[in-house]
């Protein structure tokens, strides 16, 4: 146990990584890597930084941190894949395994 | 998750909430030389609970009413060490600290022209209480202490307008904001901390709990917002209205009734059709203001 | 050593600030303490001074923007009275939670309702919780003094707690008085620039102000609780160092002809000069009285009291405040660190000089006749007497 600081300053900044909120989902999203464009809206508003984002140059899709994702559904909400009727969905919400 | 973030993951903010988007995109624009004061509210709560802190930046919470007080002494005393070239100084604060009961120090700071950059993320109500009405709710809404009952159908009375009267001040630069609107909410935070002086922005901040939504909507709430004309996005240098820009006007402004339809705080008037009746004409009339 | 001036309290509260080479000086104006933030500002204006002058829209915005610059590493003093430091308050407990040495003169003022201008120690001794060292002065040297004092204690790394020196509204603050201002290059080897802890730095950012659960609030005050019992060693280093480097000497409590007392006033403040001659008075007419002045109130200088009670009969505390319900601030600490002692003084309480109202020997001889009363009686009834009570004014009054 680390000895309390002068103050209650925090000496560590980013220390709340130490913390996953991963366990608070009841839903998670499930990305299908192939049907990912790149679009990187997923990362753009994910209110808790669990997404690490596209290379639309190497091709590389988003991956999702289930340590940190909470759940919330942005990303399925925003995915433009998802939004175009004509392009097969890139992410999905699925109840959370138990 | 990107490594550069300067607000990481792990903070207890509620899944969804609009607030902690916008700090993420805020920080992405100011990067890693700033010093954020910032008021008690969720925001404070839900990153610092000793001994985690989601901050990678300097930052500093002292009281709920004070972030503009704060800010402004951090700024003078940079100043005074000779440190403060290069650095942003910001103050971050919820409606309830900038609207209601930190709007004094805003004004002092604001009148004494402070070089600070002061964010009010606005949810429209006392969130980190318990949804509890402020001056920022909009009429109608229902919240813990103007609920929508038998005889009073939630908020009575308008919502300030905040950042007209912030720009009253005549300062550098005052903008409106959302999150479904990334490029024009950074471009901002880049005017506002450019300009000389102080600069406010205001930025829609949906909040799934307060508003009772599904948490997946904070972006298309914002959007809803903007598209209805109950939230303009505009951008003025000085004092004077008539150089106010609009900086992203709706093709077509949806009914409101339809920004109401998402939302459990306004449910109940979706049995009242004179109320929305009588909010879309304040809404039309306000949007005529603006010239659209 | 030194220059003699003729000056108010508040201007040698200033001149402490300017000599002390403060970084920032947040305020707001209030009467009696005005003269600081005019006195900085002059300096300012005429480039005497290099500081910031940051002049909020109220006090609460001071003391915040005191704890902003003080985070950020700067020396930061003010001043304010009365309902200003009420105002203050929430920020004072939050000045000292984050362990920031921010000094502040405080203009002894009566609180409202009714409003009221003059002395008495109500607005401090309402803050003696707010975690905050409390000096009080008797004269403008003191103010000085303890000023200068004030920095290199709460700087202390052992310490680490903010400050605030009292000085009497107008007996001091207004008041000319010839005041020895020492030289700078003598308050510059007295005291050394503020080397913080922690500060708000972009190539080392940390985070201020924390949000502490009941897992680790309650080690956060025993920190503070440490902090000032440690700061009654630190004090008595400053007052010697200080007494070495100006010749003057401070104590926590200074005594006069207590040694064979029988009755022992105690006093804050500016009336302590007063309680000397009514002692001098009073051993002419074959009364054995004593004084003794209470500089330090905060950490309370529980073993200097403890000492000062075995040599009398009777404690007589004079306290220009009152805690509705029970008596004088001043008299429940004092009872209180008297409490476990096998042999006490009796203690009386003399509520005197509020707002203003002049404490006089007539007050001393009445306060000596009550304590005279209560050896004879060798029991005490009630403790608390108002002094000096116009009971003509009051209902059922004579």
């Amino acid at each position: 146990m680390d000895k309390i600081t002068l103050g209650a300053v925090n000496t560590e900044p980013g220390s709340s990584l130490n913390y996953k909120t991963g366990s608070w989902r009841t839903m998670k999203p499930v990305l299908t890597p192939e049907n990912c464009i790149f679009c990187n809206m997923c990362w753009e508003f994910c209110p808790d930084s669990a997404i690490e984002p596209a290379d639309p140059k190497s091709k590389k899709p988003i991956r999702i941190d289930y340590d940190y994702c909470k759940g919330c559904g942005i990303c399925v909400e925003e995915c433009l894949a998802n939004k175009n009727a004509n392009l097969p969905n890139a992410l999905e919400m699925v109840p959370e395994e138990k | 998750m990107a490594s550069d973030e300067l607000f990481v993951s792990g903070h207890r903010g509620c899944a969804g909430c609009g607030m902690a988007t916008a700090v993420r995109m805020v920080l992405q624009e100011a990067g890693p030389n700033t010093i954020v004061a910032n008021a008690t509210g969720c925001l404070e709560v839900m990153t610092t609970g000793y001994p985690e802190t989601a901050w990678k930046i300097p930052w500093i919470h002292a009281a709920f009413e004070n972030a503009a007080a704060v800010a402004s002494g951090v700024d003078v005393a940079l100043k005074k060490l000779g440190k403060r070239e290069g650095v942003n100084v910001l103050a971050f604060a919820g409606d309830g600290g900038t609207f209601d009961i930190g709007f004094q120090a805003l004004s002092g700071m604001l009148e004494r022209g402070h070089n600070i950059t002061y964010v009010v993320f606005d949810n429209e109500a006392y969130m980190n209480t318990g949804i509890q009405r402020c001056s920022s709710t909009p009429p109608y809404a229902s919240t813990t202490t103007s609920p929508a009952g038998r005889v009073i159908p939630g908020k009575q009375g308008k919502k300030k307008p905040i950042s007209k009267i912030v720009a009253a001040h005549d300062i550098a630069y005052t903008a409106t904001a959302t999150i479904a609107h990334p490029k024009d909410l950074k471009t901002k935070i880049k005017k506002a901390l450019e300009s000389e002086g102080p600069s406010f922005v205001q930025i829609f901040s949906p909040c799934p709990t307060g508003w009772r939504f599904p948490s997946e909507l904070s972006v298309k709430l914002s959007k809803m917002a903007v598209d209805t004309g109950i939230f303009v996005l505009w951008e003025l240098e000085g004092g004077n209205f008539d150089n106010i820009r609009i900086t992203y006007k709706p093709k077509e402004r949806k009914p409101v009734e339809e920004y109401f339809k998402l939302q459990g705080r306004f449910r109940h008037l979706l049995k009242m059709p004179e109320k929305i009746a009588e909010i879309q004409r304040e809404v039309d009339e306000k949007c005529a203001e603006f010239g659209f | 050593m030194g220059v003699k001036q003729v000056v108010k309290g508040n201007f040698a509260t200033a001149v402490a600030a300017k000599l002390a080479r403060v970084d920032v000086v947040p305020a707001y104006p209030i009467t009696p303490s005005t003269l600081f933030p005019e006195q900085i500002s002059q300096y300012v204006a005429n480039g005497e001074m290099d500081a910031e002058l940051l002049l909020t829209e109220s006090e609460h915005s001071a003391m915040s923007a005191a704890i902003g610059a003080s985070a950020s590493g700067a020396r930061v003093a003010t001043s304010t009275a009365s309902q200003g430091l009420k105002l203050m308050s929430e920020m004072l407990f939050i000045a000292s939670g984050m362990r920031l040495p921010i000094v502040v003169a405080v203009g002894n003022r009566a609180l409202s309702a009714p409003i009221n201008i003059w002395c008495d120690h109500s607005d401090t001794m309402a803050e003696r919780d707010s975690g905050w060292m409390q000096f009080y002065a008797e004269s403008n040297q003191a103010a000085l003094d303890l000023m200068l004092m004030a920095f290199k204690i709460a700087e202390d790394h052992r310490v680490l707690l903010p400050a605030m020196v009292g000085l009497d509204a107008f007996v001091l603050t207004h008041t000319m008085e010839g005041v020895d201002v020492p030289l700078q290059e003598e308050v510059d080897d007295f005291l050394p620039p503020y080397k913080p802890v922690y500060t708000l730095n972009v190539n080392n950012p940390m985070t201020f102000g924390s949000f502490g659960t009941p897992a680790h609030y309650m080690e956060f005050k025993y920190q503070q609780w440490e902090a000032m019992k440690s700061a009654r060693k630190v004090i008595d280093e400053v007052f010697a160092d200080f007494e070495r480097k100006f010749g003057r000497k401070y104590e926590k409590v200074s005594e006069y002809r207590t040694d064979d007392a029988e009755i022992i006033f105690i006093t804050m403040g500016s009336v302590s000069g007063t309680a000397r001659a009514a002692v001098d008075r009073l051993r002419e007419r074959g009364i054995k009285a004593g004084a003794a002045k209470i500089v330090v109130f905060r950490p309370f200088p529980l073993e200097r009291i403890k000492d000062i009670a075995k040599k009398a009969e009777v404690l007589a505390v004079l306290d220009r405040a009152v805690s509705f319900g029970i008596s004088g601030p001043v008299f429940t600490d004092i009872a209180g660190a008297l409490t476990n002692e096998e042999e006490k003084p009796m203690l009386l309480d003399f509520i005197i000089g509020l707002g203003g109202r002049d404490i006089t020997f007539r007050d001393f001889f009445e306060m000596a006749e009550i304590a005279k009363k209560t050896m004879k009686a060798g029991k005490v009834d009630d403790p608390v007497h108002w002094i000096n009570l116009r009971k003509e004014l009051l209902e059922g009054g004579a």
